[in-house]
């Protein structure tokens, strides 16, 4: 069968000064019609690059493909005129990206912008271009088309839109989709749905298509054959099952071996450690007050109750919205709750004023999700670790012996104080973020989604740090995540929250084996690649 | 199995990368003198700035002494100047004398103190009280809407109006032009200081520092502060630019700073009446005036564009 995209030893030159010389090199691979191709790999890995070459919105200037071809059904893109494709897109491939709200233009409807396609391409009366919108939307499963014709993209849900981006993308049938992380922003439960349509919309036209993403569950779940990049070149290609059961190459096994598995590991818990933390009744209700308009309340937290123990991670799960930022803000007194009582060693904290809280703030600390903006990007890194310890009053030498201390600890170099945020890698500087809670000596660690914004093999090494710093201080750890496999693996009891309310809590065990609530079987039900048992092929 | 980022040789890379980085522009001073703005803006100033200190010494005359015989003299006329002592000495008025016999060329020369006078003062004092008042009212919720809306009342008011009245109540003279000018100008920096407030005190960052015990203060000054620095630097030379064309205006109008006194906008108000026949009581320091204004935008421009890269792809 004749692939209907081949790229053939393209490589891609990165501009002078760059980390390497060459974005992509030789990268080749075949996509057949009907096939869904998994591009996986870290962040730089090229992949992205690789889909907007095929598309050809490199950046002009910047990236440019310096030898190979790409060819579209024998047509060699690399060559084509800048006409030819314009003509080409949406025609003969089509691309949808990650996020959907930033890829559709705000002002503009959504049926006018499926239109725009095709009207730029082909030749209707408009009630026929109506009809196959309507057909299209239709086909993406999108509820009330008629209605949906005539809304505005923030109208709509996450998943509606990425819906409509689908639509755009395959209303003239194009023989190649290219998806960037298309379902990356999307919750669990709506990216399930978004994989089950891509998957089915590809089989009834025989798309090929090239799936790029980070997340092995996803390749799991979606892919027939699989390349594994890094550092710009194809490492690793075969059939989806081959290459996830049985990894050739020590970067592939390095990359699904650091997956975490959705069975919860079996830790002791000591039942009778003291209860550090805990909430009873925790809410907080945001309300908008205007002029001329009745007053607009939001429920971001209702009803809350948790405890946590010595030395214990209890893990708050949920999709976006559900609150669970809000309880951690609140816990951690960033945001003053509505009402409730939130409980330090048995001491009320949550309307303390910010005098008397001071004594309290030292022994709650919290670590953010986005480590590029959890340091001030103008202060040295050692500057940023030792503020809290000064606050505190610890003279200034002392302090720095203290970071000096911590940086071994968290497996970093103890000279490197002196250096700026921007000379560190995103894992480091989560290291360092931890380094910095820790000065403060806590009793109760907070992780708000402290490690989704990490590359999967980082990340393993982050949980594991953040584990070993529970364990080496007995610390009791809070631990905020979207990530059902992140939850399974390091914490003891999890509350899982769902619209504003915990909706199931208890030992993470239960909660896997034998969720009681519905939305927690939901939740489990569409975890990508739950099949996968990813860590048992890592070879010891 | 480590990752290859979390070793050691990531660090010895990152060093390496930071010193091979030396050869590109990396100070924030040598990107300045690599751009052509701020070069010519700065040459421009910095002479105008030597020009206004070293008035004395620049061949010119008492700019006040009035001399009726050679009034409405055109530039390069020659004449003998008697002075205090009785002694004459050879002199050229080389941009001609106005209405009173008076030296243009010293008068717009010693003009030059006044007009940069006025322009640094309106600058740095609008961003010292805009920048308390902008930090302070963004930082700390409840006052937020008090304090804006007050400074939508002060922009309200129209700043020549403003100038006027208080000429009419007050002493016209320097200071009260400068506070006149300045109060305008207030607002416009707040707001500014405030936006970006706004945004930085949402960052993770600043959340950070709360959590580990820093007082709103330090907060400030240490995380927020530093933030602003670079886009007031550039509204600095905006304001210093329209606080000098503003003291032109008012002294043109007469409500500004006193006759007697020579400014731009003084030599140019008596110029105006003999203007078919002798432009050059216009025309001098009206040039000067285009000249320094230009500079000024070209310098905060230039800057903008190497302090601020973001907002300079945006315009441009």
């Amino acid at each position: 069968m004749q692939p209907v995209l081949k790229i053939d030893n393209l490589s891609v030159q990165l501009p002078k000064g760059a980390d390497r010389q060459h974005a992509l090199e030789y990268v080749s691979f075949e996509v057949h019609p009907g096939e869904i191709l998994c591009l996986v790999g870290e962040s730089g890995s090229g992949k992205s690059v690789t889909g907007l070459s095929v598309m050809g919105l490199l950046p002009k200037g910047q990236l440019t493909p310096v030898s190979g071809q790409i060819l579209l059904q024998d047509e060699n893109l690399l060559e084509a005129s800048d006409e030819r494709l314009r003509d080409l897109r949406c025609t003969g491939m089509s691309m949808i990206f990650q996020e959907p709200m930033t890829a559709l233009n705000p002002v503009m409807r959504c049926g006018d912008q499926i239109d725009e396609v095709l009207r730029t391409h082909i030749r209707l009366a408009p009630k026929e271009r109506t009809q196959r919108i309507l057909r299209i939307m239709e086909e993406v499963r999108l509820p009330e088309p008629k209605r949906l014709i005539n809304t505005y993209p923030h109208q709509l849900s996450g998943g509606q839109r990425q819906r409509i981006m689908i639509a755009m993308a395959l209303v003239l049938e194009p023989v190649l989709l290219i998806a960037d992380e298309p379902t990356t922003a999307l919750d669990v439960t709506t990216q399930a749905s978004i994989l089950q349509l891509i998957r089915d919309i590809q089989r009834d036209h025989q798309t090929g298509v090239l799936f790029i993403t980070h997340d092995f569950g996803v390749v799991a779940e979606i892919a027939d054959r699989v390349a594994v990049m890094q550092w710009g070149k194809v490492v690793e290609f075969g059939e989806a099952k081959q290459v996830l059961s049985n990894p050739q190459h020590a970067y592939t096994r390095m990359l699904i071996g650091s997956v975490p598995s959705m069975t919860p590991s079996q830790r002791e818990r000591d039942a009778s450690a003291q209860v550090v933390l805990n909430t009873s009744g925790l809410s907080k209700t945001y309300s908008e007050r205007a002029f001329f308009r009745s007053t607009r309340t939001v429920h971001a937290v209702q009803k809350v109750d948790l405890e946590v123990r010595r030395g214990e991670t209890l893990g708050i799960v949920g999709e976006s919205g559900s609150g669970k930022t809000t309880v951690a803000r609140c816990i951690a007194r960033l945001t003053d709750p509505s009402s409730g009582e939130i409980f330090l060693d048995g001491k009320e904290i949550g309307r303390l004023r910010t005098g008397q809280l001071r004594p309290y703030r030292r022994r709650i600390q919290i670590i953010f999700q986005d480590p590029y903006r959890s340091l001030n990007p103008r202060r040295v890194v050692g500057d940023s670790i030792i503020e809290g310890a000064t606050n505190y009053g610890l003279p200034r030498d002392k302090a720095l012996e203290r970071a000096r201390s911590l940086m071994e600890l968290v497996q970093l170099d103890p000279n490197v104080l002196d250096r700026f945020p921007h000379q560190f890698s995103g894992g480091q500087r989560q290291r360092i973020c931890i380094a910095r809670a820790l000065t403060m000596e806590p009793e109760v660690l907070i992780a708000d989604e402290a490690v989704s914004a990490l590359d999967v093999s980082v990340q393993a090494q982050v949980l594991k740090l953040l584990d070993d710093v529970r364990k080496h201080f007995n610390l009791a750890l809070l631990f905020i995540t979207h990530d059902l496999r992140v939850a399974a693996q390091i914490c003891d009891t999890m509350a899982v929250m769902s619209q504003s309310k915990v909706v199931e809590y208890g030992l993470t065990r239960d909660v896997f084996t034998n969720p009681q609530h519905e939305y927690t079987q939901s939740l489990l039900n569409a975890a990508p690649g739950k099949g996968w048992d990813f860590g048992a092929f890592l070879a010891p | 199995m480590s990752a290859p980022e979390e070793s050691p040789i990531a660090l010895e890379v990152d060093s390496a990368a930071s010193a091979a980085a030396v050869s590109r522009p990396r100070t924030v001073l040598q990107m300045l003198v690599r751009n052509p703005s701020v070069c010519f803006g700065g040459v421009v100033l910095v002479v105008m700035l030597l020009t206004a200190l070293l008035a004395p010494f620049l061949g010119t005359i008492d700019p006040s002494n009035i001399d009726p015989i050679y009034r409405n003299k055109v530039p390069g006329t020659e004449r003998m100047l008697r002075l205090d002592d009785g002694s004459e000495v050879p002199i050229t008025h080389w941009m001609g004398t106005d209405m009173l016999g008076r030296d243009v060329y010293s008068r717009v020369i010693y003009g030059s103190q006044i007009s940069l006078v006025v322009g640094l003062a309106v600058a740095i004092l609008s961003i010292a009280v805009g920048l308390t008042i902008g930090l302070v009212s963004g930082y700390i919720r409840w006052l937020d809407g008090i304090v804006m809306r007050i400074m939508d009342g002060l922009m309200a008011i129209p700043g020549i109006l403003l100038a006027i009245a208080l000429m009419s109540l007050f002493n016209a003279g320097l200071g009260t032009v400068i506070f006149a000018i300045f109060i305008p100008e207030i607002p416009r920096v707040v707001r500014l200081v405030r936006s970006i407030v706004l945004s930085i005190r949402e960052e993770p960052y600043v959340e950070a520092a709360i959590s580990v015990g820093t007082s709103v203060p330090l907060i400030l000054i240490r995380h927020v502060l530093p933030n602003t620095i670079a886009p007031l630097i550039v509204q600095g030379t905006y304001i210093c630019a329209s606080a000098i064309l503003v003291e032109a205006i008012l002294s043109f109008l007469g409500v500004g700073i006193p006759p007697e006194i020579p400014t731009w906008g003084n030599i140019m108000a008596e110029g105006r009446m003999l203007f078919r026949v002798f432009p050059h009581n216009l025309l001098y320091p009206g040039i000067f005036l285009a000249f320094t204004i230009l500079a000024v935008n070209v310098l905060g421009d230039g800057l903008r564009d190497t302090l601020d890269p973001r907002m300079a792809k945006r315009l441009g």
